[in-house]
């Protein structure tokens, strides 16, 4: 089946204003069936407005074996974090 | 006093999407894959709340204590008014959509037509059964030319399919007496429009897949007279199994 059905990673909007995110995976023929697909497998429960489709080969991501190189340097790089001053009381929502 | 002309049509109605829907529900984990499995599955659950709606309404215009299940597990073969392009078996999926999409064809412009019934009713029903129904003929077209134009083997399946159906396509359009008195009266829809409409998206589609309609093709009909095709018995045996086996039982 893989053969013939490849696979499609699944983006879905929630609503207006939210970003479109991850929900799975699944076989289509073609990026128009895969938006019918995923219509029917991830939004019977009226998960979403809006469907993004993109086959799964054309995603580049970074490697596991990188992992101490990518991301152990930011760990005692607490000072990135902005978190050294005082918010005034009327800022609320920071 | 019930109105028979409107009761008859709204079972009539509901007998279609009925047995479509059960068909498809049979392919509940049989699907190819699970994208289709679900995706049958929900348009057998549309079908069925279309065919619940149309029941409850039968059961109110009766008004004698009938309720929407009695419709569906109650009476024998030849009180079912469904065509026979509804009951044909499912076969592979080739035979399972062009099936749907023959019956799609009709039912959409069906509906969209319904909703202009003058049966305050049949007209909400048919407005609210059509944004279901424009969805299934969209799946069902992008099916058929997907497997029309696809390998030689889909091709082939598809191409026998059609050869096989399309005989059952003419009886949705073939008005029952009780339904050209309706007709009349603008409760329900004209079946020549519809034909009109049925027949070039049919034809668009066909073309598209590489797929041919045969020619002098013969039509097949009874199922609106209550006389239905062997596979008919088999279906009703499945579905009213309980009720037979547990008279007026409840869950």
């Amino acid at each position: 089946m893989n053969k013939n059905l490849p696979l499609y990673e699944i983006f879905i909007r929630s609503k207006n204003g939210l970003h479109h995110k991850h929900v799975g995976s699944l076989h289509a023929s073609d990026p128009q069936m895969a938006i019918m697909n995923a219509r029917d497998v991830y939004t019977r429960r009226q998960e979403g407005i809006s469907i993004w489709v993109i086959e799964s080969k054309d995603i580049t991501a970074s490697n596991p074996a990188d992992s101490d190189a990518f991301y152990a340097p930011a760990e005692d790089k607490v000072y990135r974090h902005p978190t050294f001053y005082d918010l005034p009381d009327e800022v609320k929502h920071m | 006093m019930v109105n028979k002309d409107l009761l008859d049509y709204t079972i009539q109605l509901a007998d279609d999407v009925m047995i479509l829907g059960h068909r498809l529900s049979e392919w509940t984990g049989h699907g190819p894959v699970l994208e289709q499995d679900i995706a049958l599955t929900n348009i057998a659950l549309d079908l069925i709340g279309e065919a619940r709606n149309l029941y409850q309404y039968a059961a109110k215009l009766e008004d004698n204590g009938k309720t929407e299940d009695d419709y569906p597990y109650k009476r024998d073969v030849r009180e079912w008014t469904n065509t026979l392009l509804v009951e044909q078996k499912n076969g592979d999926f080739a035979q399972t959509i062009v099936r749907q999409f023959l019956f799609d064809c009709y039912h959409y412009y069906h509906l969209e037509a319904l909703s202009k019934s003058n049966d305050e009713q049949i007209a909400f029903i048919g407005a609210k059964s059509v944004k279901e129904a424009r969805y299934h003929l969209q799946y069902s077209a992008e099916w058929m030319v997907r497997l029309g134009d696809g390998t030689e083997e889909s091709h082939t399946r598809m191409q026998k399919a059609i050869e096989d159906k399309i005989h059952y396509f003419e009886e949705l359009f073939i008005a029952t007496e009780t339904e050209a008195r309706l007709i009349e009266m603008g409760v329900a829809p004209d079946l020549s429009l519809i034909r009109e409409k049925a027949y070039a998206k049919l034809k668009t589609v066909i073309q598209e897949s590489t797929l041919s309609l045969p020619e002098n093709v013969y039509t097949q009909k009874g199922g609106r007279d209550g006389m239905h095709t062997e596979h008919f018995g088999l279906i009703l045996a499945e579905l009213q199994y309980m009720q037979k086996s547990y008279p007026n039982m409840s869950w």
